[in-house]
């Protein structure tokens, strides 16, 4: 096995230096399949299910650019990443496209060479405590004992909240979200912090979730979306309009279950375009005139997405927030379709 | 004298007293207790004391374990029929066992797959992992229990391409060429190598090149595609699978190359002796997940897209050339164990080098080596687990990832890690006692 390993490398060595050189759309197209970076699992947002297929509010994104570029939502690679290998994964071109829970910072974007796409879902950093510790605010938790995720901005984030207010704590570092609940279920901690979707679906398991509250706090931004990588601007606006595209529809009311009778025709000439009935928005990504039709049709609009991983309906229970509309007080704002 | 005549004594015996049976103190099970549980009072104090911990243990463990849920769909379902109680959650084993076993994404039989040999089995499917693992316990048989025929060696050097084309799948032409390639390298060596061990090496060597890469060059485009077994890419292995996998193979390919690095270090030849030092001294100074680290993410960067080495074969390298350089150290102490006098008494009988260190040096420093080597193994068993840090799904992978981020099963600890935790033992334990059986079967000194 080792050595014809070893000679199909040699091959395929001299063969693929030459297709590394075209877009990344055109590596897709040629491929058949989409190569998507997601987390090795984290509940609501990327998991494989019984049966091996992946499922989850990341996942969705990576299906809808399928549909949008391949015209199935189910030609995707699905690539697990870990925090450590995410990165890497999508510099060297091992995935076209990383989707997994990553904040949109500063450095990532600029330093690293990323493009962010834009913002699937508005996180930020949270406090759970026992119900009996009786606190209803983060900043009556002088001298508490804290579970913290250590190398994580996390970390960073829960030193500068306590030292702006004058407060005291004690770390207790821990290595996974796993070990954290193990942790401060057994009381080796008072107060256990991380992203507030994080800590919900977290308390969704435990066995009594209404013994504990998430304090209303929120000490970070931290706004998680997909990214690309530098320097292919025509696949970054594939993946920036297909999340875009999912957004609008929400707002414009274009659902899985009426995509069928709105893309006859509207009256609405922003729902047309998006739907590919009116202008050329396709032709112009390089895609063909359904190519958001396909997208929303895969798993349906946001909200759709949203209700059905990490909704109030779902185990995980996440209200929107700041991830509703910005017509409903939410964050969400699509760019016009035009 | 005189008294003892005259009938001066009671009573005299004139026979034997018939037997009674020993003090009850001092037989059965008594006798056993009293002498290994209540010898003294320190002793009893503290039987009774480890009595009662093991009852504490017990009593918090048994209701849980007895009281498992074995038929539910979620953790929040096994929390309804529990109602309160306290019970495992052991319907997440019933429902994931083919996740932990084989990884998310082997590919199972369904109505659909394509049925071979004659529809008695499918092209793709659990069996095809089950059969290779049935089968390398007929092939490692004869390498382990030496008293079995030597025949039986034959299937053991083609097993590894037979496991590999039940496991990968695809073209059998392929491991099909490698086979060949090494028959032809073995052919030349056997044919040459009397006359010169070098010009025999070098021949061999470049005679399963040759044919590797013509063979290679003969298979056609896309036999993979319409393969008699579905073709699996690595990257869809996991589960137990993977483990053993990982195992298996980094055990059998780092012992050989143990020996060859403890030989080196021993060599007169500078150069052999130099390079074999610093790779061991090296390896064993870097951590094992640096290595992985290493294979998974940098290695990606020197090769060109899509055409790296496969990732399965990249921590192979990795892991093997870790316990390689344990081995050779372990190899090293056996051989360092030796009194010079074996090295002078094979010098004296006219032996050369290799009839020397194959007759004489090596059978008895591997027999002082064995506990040695058998650790590494085991160490290294465990260390496969290791890779579910560079997002491979091993069993530890699986657990940690995907099933503890389901919906349904987040929350789950206990039950699959104890799952796992037997699982590796009864692998590790049956490495130790194997060991210990060699020891015995292989002890020549005089008690």
């Amino acid at each position: 096995m080792k050595k014809t390993v070893f000679l199909g490398a040699f091959t395929v060595a001299g063969l693929a230096a030459a297709a590394a050189a075209a877009g990344t759309m055109d590596d897709v197209k040629a491929r058949g399949k989409l190569n998507c970076g997601v987390t090795t699992g984290l509940v609501g947002f990327a998991a494989p299910d019984a049966n091996g297929e992946w499922k989850g509010f990341d996942v969705a994104v990576c299906r809808a650019v399928a549909a949008a570029v391949l015209g199935d939502a189910s030609a995707v690679e699905f690539v697990p990443t870990t925090g450590k290998t995410r990165f890497t994964a999508l510099a060297s071109g091992e995935i076209d496209m990383l989707a997994r829970n990553t904040t949109w910072t500063f450095s990532r974007d600029v330093d690293l060479k990323f493009e962010f796409t834009g913002v699937n879902y508005y996180d930020g950093q949270g406090f759970m405590v026992p119900k009996e510790l009786g606190v209803s605010s983060a900043k009556e938790l002088d001298g508490a004992t804290v579970c913290i995720q250590t190398g994580t901005t996390t970390e960073l984030n829960l030193a500068d909240f306590f030292r702006s207010n004058n407060i005291s704590y004690e770390p207790v570092p821990i290595e996974t979200n796993a070990e954290a609940q193990q942790q401060y279920l057994a009381g080796a901690c008072d107060v256990y912090t991380t992203d507030a979707s994080g800590l919900a679906a977290t308390r969704a398991t435990f066995e009594n979730p209404g013994d504990h509250v998430l304090l209303p706090e929120i000490i970070s931004k931290e706004p998680l979306g997909p990214l690309v990588r530098h320097g292919d601007h025509e696949w970054g606006d594939v993946v920036r309009w297909t999340l875009n595209a999912l957004i609008s529809a929400e707002e414009l009311g274009i659902t899985s279950a009426n995509i069928g009778e709105m893309s006859a025709g509207t009256n609405n000439p922003e729902i047309n375009r998006i739907l590919g009935t009116e202008g050329t928005l396709g032709e112009m990504l390089g895609l063909d005139a359904e190519w958001s039709k396909r997208a929303i049709a895969a798993g349906g609009n946001y909200g759709e997405i949203f209700a059905q991983n990490i909704g109030e309906e779902t185990p995980i229970g996440l209200a929107r927030g700041l991830n509703a509309q910005w017509t409903e007080g939410g964050l969400l704002y699509s760019p016009p379709f035009r | 004298m005189a008294d003892q005549t005259t009938n001066s004594i009671a009573f005299v015996a004139d026979g034997n007293i018939p037997e009674s049976p020993p003090p009850a103190t001092e037989t059965g099970v008594v006798k056993w207790l009293r002498d290994n549980l209540f010898s003294n009072v320190t002793n009893s104090v503290l039987t009774i004391v480890s009595l009662y911990v093991i009852y504490l243990l017990l009593a918090s463990t048994m209701p849980w374990m007895l009281n498992g849920v074995w038929n539910a769909s979620s953790l929040a379902e096994c929390r309804e029929i529990l109602a309160g109680k306290s019970g495992a959650c052991f319907a997440v084993l019933t429902e994931r066992w083919h996740q932990l076993l084989y990884g998310f994404k082997y590919p199972q039989a369904t109505e659909e797959s394509a049925r071979i040999l004659g529809g008695l089995l499918t092209a793709e499917g659990y069996w095809r992992p089950n059969l290779a693992f049935l089968l390398l316990i007929v092939a490692i048989a004869p390498v382990l229990f030496f008293d079995l025929p030597r025949k039986l060696l034959l299937f053991t050097a083609v097993y590894p391409f037979l496991a590999f084309w039940l496991i990968w799948g695809g073209t059998i032409l392929a491991p099909l060429v490698a086979l060949i390639g090494f028959v032809a390298a073995a052919y030349v060596f056997q044919t040459f190598g009397r006359g010169s061990f070098a010009v025999g090496f070098f021949g061999a060597v470049a005679a399963a090149f040759a044919v590797w890469i013509i063979g290679g060059a003969l298979i056609p485009e896309g036999a993979s595609e319409n393969a008699m077994l579905t073709a699996v890419p690595s990257r869809d292995l996991g589960g137990y699978m993977l483990n053993m996998m990982l195992g298996v193979t980094c055990v059998s390919l780092s012992l050989p190359l143990g020996i060859v690095l403890a030989l080196g270090r021993q060599s007169s030849m500078p150069l052999i002796k130099w390079i074999c030092v610093i790779f061991i001294e090296f390896v064993r100074g870097v951590p094992l997940i640096t290595l992985l680290f290493v294979a998974s993410v940098m290695l990606a960067y020197f090769f060109p897209p899509e055409s790296t080495v496969d990732l399965f074969l990249r921590v192979v390298i990795m892991i093997t050339m870790f316990s390689a350089a344990y081995i050779a150290e372990v190899i090293r102490g056996g051989l360092a164990a030796l009194p010079r006098g074996q090295y002078e008494a094979a010098d004296s009988l006219g032996l050369d080098y290799p009839q020397a260190m194959r007759l004489i040096i090596l059978p008895q420093a591997m027999k002082i080596s064995i506990p040695g080597i058998v650790n590494v193994a085991v160490g290294l068993f465990k260390d496969t687990t290791l890779v579910s840090v560079i997002s491979m799904f091993d069993l530890v992978g699986m657990i940690r990832g995907p099933i503890l981020a389901s919906t349904e099963w987040n929350g789950v600890y206990w039950e699959l890690l104890g799952f796992a935790a037997l699982v590796f033992f009864v692998v590790c334990y049956g490495i130790s006692q194997y060991s210990q059986w060699l020891e015995r079967r292989l002890a020549t000194d005089h008690r």
